[in-house]
């Protein structure tokens, strides 16, 4: 077991070399002058000498390169170049509120699409079947933004019952923070339940044409336990794998939603820093995602060889 | 039927819970962008000058004729021919930390400013050589030079005092706690959330402020701002798109209130920097001049901007006394623009002109396309992202280039970074020895008689010489519900708080 993990690990470290790299050099990818953006509209060539002295942007690509590697290596990120406010300390004020925005929608599309693809495979080839799926369709084909700006006009212009925009910490007002975060939620929820309602249907399809199910059909079991104790059971774990991965879909939606809604999260915070060329944000921002990423995956290796025994023998 | 009721009734829940939390005398104003570093030194945006109208006093103001009008200073004087000015100051002014705004901090802030690294505001008041105390509250500024264009500054951030006391405290992190004497002070900033000040009680026109709290909310897409305007979750905002104008000011609960800008937006030609300043839209002004009788401004205005903009051919707008009444707009001349091209030896100039990346400067440069396409041009369009456009400029990679300027409520501001040799913004390194003589002496003349005189001769050399297209100075949208009243509007753009009140809900 050590053994393992101490080859994983050492596997690891290359990967988050080659990530600071790769996350580095899109800053120099993206056009434009970050300390010409910065200096507004004067820009007074002295100004400009001095930001870019300030930030290291006067030195060698390989220069700021290892400064910043320096920095990360111990625990700094560096600051905000437009606002100021140590870019970990944003990061870790941002990252809750995408969680609970993306833990909300998992939540809606496990919801929506689980029920309704069991549905749809249940009553096949029926006006229930078909239901489900023009609004799965309709689900994959409707952009965030779009349904985020007429769920806002719907919801919060026309009938007043939600507020539009922003965000309240569930710690300070619960339910505040679950009328601002609610909309947003569904919007991006959304697209996720359309596909988990593909595969839950496939797979329950598959899971009713199976010799157990006709069997239990053959005890005289009923139907609601037919479905509900033998075939959705057995559906649901390519299900559960797909809904891990939809997670990956779920934050990368949360970047045009919390643009839309204007919730202050992870997504809005790489937006405009992007726009602001805040480099040192948009760095340290990928930098913590791309390495969750890694985390996550080295975790599941590391189950997979807790649950697996015949990994544990190679 | 029974879930449908649970839903609607939790939906209800939900819509009282937020509707309570709002109930109160809080003014909540929707931002077209996130403000930068809240520090007046430090500052560079538009946005961020929003905000500090309700959080820094300046020591002059602008009313909406122009007119220089007394804010923490109560009056000055020029002496020694312009090169000295003393500024004599209000009494009993307090910072919000509780510290006295007097000569002294205004020294420690103008110092502030002269000399922090990266500080935006050196270049607009360089010309102070000296600061002198001369009592509590007494000024006296020594200029290297006359520079009559200073008094105007001093409206804007460079004319904002910080208490020195908090300054020298917090260092480098003041902008997260700023400290001025303004009529809210700073409770709170959640980056890309909201900006809190709460009303500050030994503010010195502190009758003349209604509301306890004013929240910045930035909402950067405009369709999302004005829906929040709609749906009571704000009662002002800025910066509408011109297109959402017509629908809004049919709403009978909004309140639309165009201000018009203190800039302008035109079309940059490169003179003299590097290879590409050898086209022909460059070298021979007669190409320019073609260029500009083959365009209408009133149609591409009406088209793309609903008529809501000032077509122009000067650098000045109307609002300001020292606007050129004598520059007309020319109309739209095709036969004589085929003839200029033709005395110019260029019957099918190709012009590459550079358009910042945005739907209604896309759709201008559409128009000017098919429009000079008439008189003969060649117009290719360059879409490119804003910051590499700019980029662009300043390697002189362009020809043409469409490119605004917000404003200064001073014409020099407007004119000398722009058109002078080593003027800063002077992208197509345009150069007339008379202009830069001009522009030099009107610097130095306080009469304003004078100075009309010069600058008007300025703008009509400029206008001859086309170095920038005019095409139109623009107007800022404000919006805000009918529960508001006493918005002022001022050519800056800027939200005075002072005067304004919210009725009850």
């Amino acid at each position: 077991m050590l053994a393992f993990l101490a080859r994983r690990l050492a596997q690891v470290l290359p990967t988050l070399a080659v990530v600071s790299v790769i996350v580095f050099s899109l800053q120099l990818l993206l056009p434009g002058d970050p300390a010409l953006v910065l200096a507004g509209e004067d820009r007074d060539p002295k100004v400009l000498a001095e930001i870019r002295e300030r930030y290291g942007l006067d030195q060698p690509v390989h220069v700021q390169y290892a400064r910043w590697v320096w920095g990360v290596l111990h625990g700094d990120l560096g600051e905000s170049m437009r606002v100021g406010v140590p870019v970990g300390e944003l990061v870790m004020s941002k990252l809750p509120v995408t969680l609970q925005l993306g833990s909300m929608a998992f939540v809606i599309a496990c919801a929506i699409g689980i029920p309704a693809g069991v549905l749809s495979a249940v009553k096949k080839d029926s006006v229930w079947d078909y239901l489900a799926n023009a609004l799965s369709l309709w689900g994959l084909s409707t952009p965030n933004f779009w349904l985020g700006i007429m769920l806002i006009l719907l919801v919060s212009v026309q009938l007043g019952w939600l507020p539009p925009s922003g965000y309240v910490s569930p710690f300070e007002d619960w339910r505040q923070s679950l009328a601002t975060t609610i909309m947003p939620a569904f919007v991006l929820g959304n697209s996720i339940a359309a596909v988990l309602m593909r595969h839950t249907r496939a797979a329950m399809l598959q899971a009713l044409n199976q010799d157990y199910v006709r069997t239990a059909r053959a005890k005289g079991l009923t139907e609601a336990v037919v479905v509900n104790k033998h075939a959705l059971r057995n559906a649901l774990v390519p299900v559960v794998t797909l809904g891990a991965l939809e997670l990956g879909a779920l934050f990368s939606g949360a970047v045009l939603t919390e643009q839309v809604f204007t919730i202050p999260g992870f997504g809005k915070l790489v937006v405009d820093a992007v726009f602001n060329r805040d480099y040192l944000v948009v760095q340290g921002v990928v930098l913590v995602t791309a390495t969750a990423y890694v985390m996550l995956n080295l975790l599941a290796d590391v189950a997979y060889f807790l649950i697996n025994p015949r990994l544990r023998q190679e | 039927m029974r879930m449908k009721r649970t839903l609607m009734a939790g939906l209800a829940a939900l819509a009282l819970a937020a509707g309570a939390a709002h109930a109160q005398t809080t003014l909540r104003i929707g931002l077209a962008e996130d403000p930068d570093a809240l520090d007046p030194t430090f500052a560079r945006t538009f946005v961020g000058r929003i905000v500090f109208a309700g959080l820094c006093d300046k020591l002059f103001d602008i009313d909406k004729d122009l007119k220089i009008v007394p804010q923490l200073a109560t009056g000055y004087e020029w002496s020694d021919g312009g090169k000295v000015l003393t500024i004599k100051l209000r009494p009993n002014v307090l910072f919000h930390d509780g510290e006295k705004m007097d000569a002294e901090a205004v020294r420690f802030s103008l110092d502030r400013h002269l000399n922090s690294p990266r500080s935006g505001r050196r270049a607009e008041i360089s010309v102070i050589k000296t600061i002198e105390v001369v009592d509590p509250l007494t000024v006296k500024l020594t200029l290297s030079t006359a520079f009559a264009p200073l008094i105007a500054q001093f409206t804007d951030r460079a004319g904002m005092m910080v208490s020195p006391k908090a300054a020298t405290a917090a260092g480098d992190q003041f902008a997260q706690k700023p400290v001025c004497a303004g009529p809210f002070k700073f409770v709170e900033r959640v980056a890309q959330d909201r900006i809190v000040l709460e009303k500050f009680p030994q503010y010195w026109n502190a009758a003349n402020v209604h509301f306890d709290r004013v929240i910045y909310r930035p909402i950067s897409d405009s369709s999302v701002r004005l829906a929040n305007l709609k749906a009571g979750a704000l009662d002002m905002i800025e910066r509408m798109l011109a297109t959402d104008v017509p629908a809004s000011k049919k709403d009978a609960k909004l309140v639309v209130v165009p201000v018009k800008e203190l800039g302008y937006q035109g079309i940059t030609f490169n003179l003299g920097n590097g290879e590409k300043a050898k086209a022909p839209i460059g070298a021979d002004p007669r190409v320019r001049e073609a260029f500009e009788l083959a365009i209408d401004r009133n149609v591409i205005n009406q088209v793309v901007y609903n008529g809501e903009y000032t077509p122009t051919v000067q650098a000045v707008p109307p609002s300001s006394p020292y606007h050129n009444k004598n520059l007309k707009v020319p109309g739209r001349d095709v036969a004589k623009a085929k003839a200029l091209l033709a005395a110019a030896g260029q019957k099918n100039p190709v012009v590459n002109l550079t358009v910042p990346n945005s739907p209604d400067l896309r759709q201008v440069a559409e128009i000017l396309q098919s429009m000079t396409k008439e008189a003969g041009f060649d117009l290719r369009i360059n879409v490119m992202e804003f910051a590499s456009s700019l980029n662009a400029a300043e390697r002189g990679d362009f020809e043409a280039y469409i490119l605004a300027w917000s404003g200064r409520p001073d014409p020099d501001g407007n004119l000398y970074v722009f058109i002078t040799k080593n003027g800063p913004q002077n992208y197509g390194k345009y150069f007339n020895a008379d202009v830069d003589k001009m522009m030099d002496e009107q610097r130095a003349v306080a009469d304003m008689t004078q100075r009309q005189a010069l600058l008007g001769k300025i703008m009509e050399t400029t206008h001859k010489d086309l170095p920038i297209l005019y095409l139109w100075h623009r107007t800022n949208f404000m919006a805000h519900t009918t529960k508001l009243t006493g918005f002022q509007p001022v050519p800056d753009a800027m939200i005075r708080l002072q005067g304004m009140k919210l009725a009850a809900n």
